[in-house]
C-alpha cells in the first residue's frame, strides 16, 4: 500500500516505514538509545530527503521516547532531579545546534561534517562501549566479583566543582554543572546529527556521572523525550522538514516496538545490553566510514530537487 | 508561497481551456487533447498516466507526418556539488549553481528524433535534453560545465524527473496518434507546458501547446498547506500528536 508523504513529497510503501519504526521502536526499548542514529540514516537509504529525514527523526523520537519513558517511570526508574538539570541543558545545546547547523551549512560542508561526527562519536562510544563489556563479561566468567563499574574512576576535578547537589534516586552528591554541561553536548548532538543522543547520554551518565545503571536508562529517556520535542519544533519552524503523516507511520510501528524492547531489556544484563548496543553503534560507524573512504559511485549530487519547494 | 497562485492558475487555465481547444482543431493541420490536464496528487498517489491523442493531416503526398510531443515542467533553479578525493576522504570540494533546468522533461516521437528533423529544426524547437539551455555558473577548479550538465541530466533521470529515452508515439489510424506520458509518484507541483510539433519532410507544419497542471489536493495538501503556512502551530501539533501516539501505546500495553 503506497501513501504519499506532503513534506518529503514522495510515494513509500506504508508496510516498509512500519517495520523501520519497528524495529527502531524495539531498539529504543531494549538500551534506552538507539533511535535516531539508526532512523536518520534508514529514512535517507530510502530516499527521503536528508532534511526532512533528520527533522521527522526526531520527531519520531519523541514518540518512542515517551512510550519507553513512561514505562521506566512506573519502575521509578527516573531520577527527576537529574533529569530536570539535563533538560534545562538540552534545551540550551539543541539551541546552539541548530545555529550551528545553519552556519555549516552556510559553508556547504554539512554533509561532511554530519557523518565525521557519526564516525568519531559513534567508532569512540561503540568502541569504548564494547571493550569495557567485553571486560567485564570476562572478569565475571573468570569467578572475580562483578566491580561497580564507575565508581573506580579517580574524580579529583570533578569533586572540586561548585553548586553541589544530592541527587537521591542516583546516591550522588555532584555539582550540578555536571549533568548541565552533559545536556548541553547532548542538545547540541542532537539538533546537529537529528538524533535523540542516547547514545551519548547513557554513557555519559555511566562512566562520567557516575549514575547506577538502572537510572540511566528511565532518567536518559526522560530527557530525550523533551530535548527531541524542541528540535522538532525548530525544525518544523525553521526548516519546515517535519512530516508529520511520515513520523506518524513511523510512530505507530515504533511504539510497539519500544514495548518489546523494554520487556526484553529487562530480562538481559546490563554487559550484554552494552556489548550489542556496542556493536551496533560500531556497524554504523564502520558504514559511514567506509562511505567516506570510498570512492562515491556518483560524485555529483543535488542540493535541493529542482522543482521542490524549499 | 508558491501555492496560493498555483491555485489560481489552475483555475485560469482549467477555464481557459474550455474555450481554447475546440476551436482552434477545425483549421490547423493538428488536433490534440489530454486525457487529463490536472494530475491531483492525494495522499494515496503513486504516479500516474496521462494519454495524449489527436489526429493530424499527412503531409504534402500523403505521406504521414511525425508527430513528437514535448513534455516540460516549470523551470527552477538547483546547486549541485562534487565530492572530490581530499587526503583520502571524499568531501565536496565544486559547486555549480544551474538556472533554467525544467522540474520534469519527457519526449516522445513517433520515430528516432534524427530521422524525423534535422539538427537545426530540433535545435530550434527545442526538442531533447541534450539540446535544453541552461545557466551554468561553475564554482569548482576540477569539473566543467559539461560535466555538471551531464551530472544534472543523470542526477534527475535517476528520480524519474527526467525521461532516460526517447518514448514512442503510435499511430492506431493514419490520421491518428497517440502516446501514454508517465507521471512518477515523485513529480514536482506546478504548470506544465505539453507541446505537440507535426513535422512533415523535416518541415514543421504545425505545433500545439497544452497545458497540464500538478498539484497536491485533499489530505496531502491541507498538511503541506499547514506546515508552511502555520510553521510553529504545526511544529507544536506534531509533538504534541507524537507525545500522544507513544503515551497512548505505554497506556495500552500496561492494560494489556
Amino acid at each position: 500500500m503506497q501513501i504519499y508523504l506532503p513534506i518529503a513529497e514522495m510515494s513509500v510503501n506504508v508496510f516498509v516505514i512500519l517495520a523501520v519504526g519497528g524495529g527502531i521502536g524495539f531498539l529504543s526499548g531494549l538500551f534506552g538509545a538507539g533511535g535516531g542514529f539508526l532512523l536518520t540514516p534508514l529514512l535517507i537509504f530510502l530516499g527521503v530527503p536528508p532534511a526532512v529525514a533528520v527533522g521527522t527523526g526526531t520527531n519520531q523520537i519523541v514518540a518512542s521516547s515517551v512510550s519507553g519513558a513512561l514505562a521506566q517511570w512506573r519502575r521509578g526508574n527516573v531520577d527527576l532531579r537529574m533529569g530536570l538539570i539535563l533538560i534545562l541543558g538540552g534545551l540550551v545545546g539543541s539551541g546552539l545546534g541548530v545555529m550551528l547547523f545553519h552556519w555549516l551549512r552556510r559553508l556547504g560542508h554539512i554533509d561532511l561534517v554530519i557523518s565525521g561526527s557519526y564516525v568519531v562519536l559513534l567508532g569512540g562510544i561503540g568502541g569504548l562501549m564494547v571493550t569495557e563489556s567485553v571486560r567485564a563479561l570476562l572478569r565475571r566468567r573468570a569467578g572475580g566479583g562483578a566491580e561497580p563499574m564507575a565508581r573506580r574512576h579517580a574524580r579529583g576535578w570533578i569533586d572540586r566543582l561548585p553548586l553541589k547537589v544530592r541527587f537521591r534516586r542516583s546516591q550522588l552528591y555532584i555539582s550540578a554543572l555536571l549533568p548541565a554541561l552533559v545536556g548541553i553536548a547532548v542538545g547540541m548532538i542532537s539538533a546537529i546529527m537529528g538524533v535523540g543522543g542516547g547514545f551519548v547520554l547513557v554513557p555519559a551518565m555511566i562512566y562520567l556521572l557516575g549514575m547506577p545503571t538502572a537510572v540511566v536508562m528511565g532518567t536518559s529517556l526522560f530527557q530525550i523525550v523533551f530535548v527531541t520535542a524542541n528540535a522538532t519544533f525548530l525544525h518544523a519552524t525553521i526548516n519546515h522538514t517535519v512530516d508529520v503523516v511520515l513520523a506518524l507511520v513511523l510512530v505507530l510501528g515504533g511504539a510497539i516496538g519500544a514495548q518489546f524492547g523494554v520487556r526484553v531489556g529487562a530480562r538481559l544484563k546490563g554487559e550484554h545490553l552494552r556489548a550489542l548496543l556496542g556493536l551496533l553503534v560500531l556497524a554504523v560507524a564502520v558504514k559511514l566510514l567506509v562511505d567516506l573512504l570510498l570512492p562515491p559511485a556518483e560524485p555529483f549530487s543535488l542540493a535541493a530537487a529542482v522543482g521542490a519547494i524549499r | 508561497m508558491r501555492r496560493p497562485r498555483l491555485r489560481i492558475a489552475v483555475g485560469v487555465l482549467l477555464a481557459g481551456l474550455a474555450f481554447a481547444a475546440p476551436s482552434r482543431a477545425a483549421e490547423e493541420p493538428l488536433a490534440v487533447d489530454l486525457s487529463r490536464h490536472l494530475v491531483e496528487i492525494t495522499t494515496g498517489f503513486s504516479g500516474t498516466d496521462l494519454l495524449l491523442f489527436g489526429a493530424a493531416e499527412p503531409g504534402r503526398g500523403g505521406e504521414p507526418a511525425d508527430v513528437v510531443v514535448v513534455v516540460s515542467g516549470p523551470e527552477d533553479s538547483t546547486t549541485i556539488r562534487r565530492k572530490d578525493s581530499v587526503a583520502g576522504l571524499w568531501i565536496n570540494t565544486g559547486s555549480a549553481r544551474i538556472k533554467g533546468a525544467p522540474a520534469f522533461y519527457r519526449v516522445a516521437s513517433t520515430r528516432p528524433l534524427e530521422q524525423v528533423a534535422p539538427p537545426a529544426l530540433l535545435q530550434k524547437l527545442g526538442i531533447g535534453l541534450e539540446r535544453q539551455k541552461f545557466d551554468i555558473r561553475v564554482e569548482d577548479d576540477g569539473a566543467n560545465s559539461t560535466a555538471y550538465r551531464a551530472a544534472l541530466m543523470r542526477l534527475m533521470q535517476a528520480r524519474g524527473q527526467y525521461g532516460d529515452r526517447i518514448a514512442t508515439v503510435t499511430r492506431p489510424g493514419r490520421r491518428l496518434f497517440r502516446t501514454e506520458i508517465h507521471v512518477p509518484a515523485t513529480v514536482p507541483v506546478g504548470i506544465y507546458k505539453v507541446e505537440i510539433h507535426l513535422i512533415a519532410q523535416g518541415r514543421l507544419i504545425g505545433s500545439q501547446e497544452t497545458p497540464l497542471a500538478v498539484d497536491r489536493v485533499g489530505l496531502g495538501a491541507a498538511i503541506h498547506d499547514f506546515a508552511y503556512r502555520q510553521a510553529g502551530l504545526y511544529g507544536l501539533a506534531s509533538v504534541v500528536l507524537a507525545a500522544c501516539a507513544g503515551w497512548l501505546a505505554a497506556w495500552m500495553f500496561r492494560k494489556g
